[in-house]
């Protein structure tokens, strides 16, 4: 918590309110994109902790090293395509059926671990 | 003219007869003894069988070493075999014939119920092997106990069974079924048959032993010679020429031993089986080492004819020590001869055959050393190497029948002395001849002389080399070394001329020889020779040589000699250089970041169930919810075929799999996402 001091006082609140109502924008959002968007943040923390990993103790095995980042960055970017496809509000994507979008979605993936899988080592 | 001829003829037959026993034979000493002892070491106390145990014991016994600590653990495997109604012919004969030698108390007893059982094996046997082995075991038997009735009924049989083995050129075979012959197989033959006319209860027919005689001096013209004398049987496969060898002398001394004729064998081939034996020297093994040993004692005391070996304890005698020529007559196995005296019948010195340089004479016999020498080397003997004619005459005529010693027998002896070195002198010559300076040479003791020369000079080395006689010497080296400083070494060869031994090293024309290298030259001279007792290779100063500069196109100087200890010599050792294997951080790190790569999954399963995610949209119907079932079975084995791709399967096996899967999954998933897409529109037109 945030102590309330008289100087921050005002840009905290501002900072509250706008959280709010990023929220409440947000919890309008479909459950579908929701799944999506907590999948590509699973994706990206998974990537993070790996980063930290090498960090602390060397990137040794740096093919392997590699292809878990790539993994999970090539699948969050393909989640966020995804994303981007089946969200109604892109009247760009209106005419693509959303399980078309997710069986591209399914296809690039299996495509990407191939070539993770091969990297690995 | 003819007799003259004739004559030369002679002389020629002589030398060649004479050539052939050229190498001395020394009777067994105490280096056979030491050898023995070391040869014959049971391993943990026994040998390994009694063959082996026989063939320690006879030799020990041959030679008169005595050693008790094999006798315990053999005398026991002895009665073991001799008590056991299953033993075979050859170890009942190998038992017996090592009890011969330890006289084990044997039962009456068991001696009968093994003579029993071998007349049996003789009486049915078709093979020489068995036979020799049981006859060699009645022999045996009859030798150690003289109650047992051993003799043959049937002796004549049982010769005529084995001399039906027999072949026309006096080898054997070892069966009737066997077409081939053998040598040493004639040798076991010939020693049965002694045994049998031993063991026969009455007399054997007179005409079958006249034959057997007559086989065994057959077996004689196929024997084998080498240039000095020896002779020896050879086989052909199985037994090497000393075995076989061995198996002949065995069967003929045995023969010889119980027939009542005698048996005529020219003594000069007795005299060359002996030399042959002899000449082996110390044999490695233990087989040929008894099969040596065992044949000497045999040829000991046969009654054909007994060998006398003529040895000399030197064949190198010095002027200066005033050595005495000595000679020992002696029986194979070292023991005195009868009373002979031994003749030096010439002495003519190797390079030349003609005179005869000792006149014939009888050496004088030293009775306490048993030695028979010559008193003093005639005035006229020098230096150099020489051959002595000796003849062995025995002093009882009736001694000529018993012993052989084979005629003339010839020695090559080397004669040491000291060689005087006279007028030796070194000197530098100017071109014209004149000298430059010239210095003495005390080459018996230290030289230092130090001249110096150029390139327009000569060096002249020379000195005179007589033996003690005054006669001019000619040694096998005479080299003169010159070493550089940077340790380029020149070798020449020192010449003589009638008494004078000189050398002249021209400068001029030997600075391409010598690479222009001026400087100083170390002088090296060696004189050597076998019968030269002070021969020298020794340092006699230096020389300073000034040559003219090389030419651009002067030969270089050759690399230094690479000592041959390092060329060959082993390589220095290689160190091989790994990848040093990177740092790895420990376990629990690992593990800990493992555990945390869980959270966001856990966080990502917990977030889906804050949002109230279900499978209600699953199909209903069961052809959809079939596909969607097969769909995501069809995923989950891509994945299993992924991880199955990292952990074993190579790139074409996996794509070969996931072609198929694909194809299924294909299918499975057009069917299944086009349903779910239909539903879903017509839930909005709806």
């Amino acid at each position: 918590m945030v102590k309330p001091s008289s100087s921050s006082s005002s840009t905290s609140q501002d900072a509250l309110a706008l959280i709010n109502s990023l929220r409440s924008a947000y919890s309008a959002t479909p459950t579908t994109l929701k799944i999506i968007d907590l999948y590509v943040g699973f994706a990206v923390s998974t990537a993070i902790i790996q980063v930290v990993y090498m960090a602390l103790v060397g990137s040794f095995p740096f093919n392997s090293f590699l292809s878990g980042i790539l993994s999970c960055i090539g699948t969050a970017v393909l989640a966020v395509c995804l994303r981007i496809q089946v969200n109604k509000e892109n009247k760009e994507f209106k005419d693509l059926a959303p399980e078309r979008a997710f069986a591209d979605f399914v296809l690039c993936n299996l495509v990407l671990h191939l070539v993770i899988m091969n990297f690995l080592g | 003219m003819a007799t003259r001829n004739l004559g030369a003829l002679l002389v020629l037959v002589l030398a060649i007869t004479i050539r052939e026993v050229a190498s001395v034979f020394q009777p067994i000493s105490d280096s056979h003894r030491s050898a023995a002892s070391e040869l014959f070491t049971p391993a943990e106390g026994s040998f390994g069988s009694l063959e082996e145990a026989y063939e320690a014991l006879r030799s020990f016994e041959i030679l008169g070493i005595d050693k008790p600590d094999i006798r315990g653990a053999s005398g026991e495997s002895v009665l073991d075999k001799l008590g056991s109604s299953s033993s075979a012919p050859k170890d009942l004969f190998y038992a017996l014939k090592v009890n011969s030698i330890l006289k084990c108390e044997v039962n009456k007893e068991v001696f009968e119920g093994i003579a029993s059982r071998l007349k049996a094996v003789v009486n049915g046997a078709s093979s020489l092997l068995d036979i020799y082995y049981s006859i060699g075991s009645l022999v045996l038997i009859k030798n150690q106990s003289s109650e047992v009735d051993v003799l043959l009924a049937d002796a004549d049989g049982i010769f005529r069974s084995i001399k039906s083995l027999s072949q026309s050129d006096g080898r054997w075979r070892y069966s009737s079924d066997n077409p081939e012959s053998s040598t040493y197989a004639a040798g076991l033959a010939v020693e049965a048959l002694a045994g049998v006319v031993s063991l026969a209860s009455s007399e054997i027919d007179q005409a079958m032993i006249g034959k057997l005689k007559r086989d065994v001096s057959k077996l004689f013209d196929i024997i084998e010679k080498y240039d000095d004398g020896a002779v020896y049987f050879d086989e052909k496969v199985d037994q090497s020429p000393l075995s076989t060898t061995a198996s002949v002398v065995r069967g003929l001394t045995a023969f010889a031993a119980v027939t009542s004729e005698t048996l005529k064998l020219p003594g000069d081939k007795i005299l060359g089986l002996a030399k042959f034996f002899l000449g082996i020297g110390v044999p490695g093994n233990t087989k040929d080492f008894f099969n040596q040993i065992d044949s000497l004692a045999c040829l000991e005391s046969n009654k054909v004819s007994v060998p006398l070996i003529l040895s000399l304890p030197a064949t190198v005698l010095s002027l200066t020590k005033k050595d005495q020529l000595k000679v020992k007559v002696s029986t194979v196995l070292g023991s005195s001869a009868p009373p002979v005296t031994v003749k030096l019948v010439r002495a003519f010195s190797s390079g030349s055959k003609d005179a005869s340089i000792i006149p014939s004479q009888e050496l004088k016999f030293d009775k306490e050393s048993r030695y028979h020498f010559l008193d003093v080397l005639p005035k006229n003997v020098d230096v150099g190497s020489y051959m002595f004619v000796f003849e062995v005459v025995l002093h009882d005529s009736e001694h000529e029948t018993i012993y052989a010693t084979g005629g003339l027998t010839q020695v090559g002896v080397f004669v040491t002395g000291v060689v005087n070195i006279d007028n030796a002198e070194i000197a530098v010559l100017e071109s014209d001849k004149s000298v430059e300076t010239q210095k003495k040479l005390d080459l018996a003791g230290e030289n230092a002389v130090s001249l110096s020369a150029n390139h327009l000079q000569k060096l002249r080395l020379s000195f005179q080399l007589t033996t003690p006689l005054g006669h001019t010497f000619k040694p096998h080296q005479v080299f003169l070394k010159l070493t550089h400083e940077t340790k380029v070494e020149h070798i020449f060869v020192v010449g003589n001329s009638g008494k004078k031994f000189e050398i002249i090293l021209d400068f001029l024309g030997l600075v391409d020889k010598f690479y222009y290298l001026s400087g100083s030259y170390d002088l090296q001279l060696t004189v050597g020779d076998a019968v030269m007792e002070n021969s020298f290779l020794r340092a006699i100063g230096r020389v300073d040589l000034d040559l003219p500069e090389a030419p651009e196109k002067a030969t270089r100087p050759p690399p230094l000699a690479v000592n041959p200890y390092l060329k060959y010599g082993p390589k220095a050792e290689i160190s091989h250089i790994f990848r040093v294997p990177e740092k790895l951080p420990p376990n629990h790190l690992s593990l800990a970041f493992l555990g945390l790569l869980l959270l966001p999954l856990i966080g990502f399963l917990v977030g889906l169930l804050r949002l109230g995610v279900n499978l209600k949209n699953f199909p209903t119907s069961a052809v959809p919810a079939t596909f969607g079932f097969l769909f995501h079975v069809g995923l989950a084995a891509v994945l299993l075929l992924y991880v199955l791709f990292w952990l074993k399967l190579d790139l074409f096996t996996t794509l070969k799999w996931l072609g198929i899967l694909g194809v299924f999954l294909l299918f499975v998933g057009h069917r299944i996402l086009s349903h779910l897409a239909s539903t879903s529109s017509k839930l909005k037109s709806a």
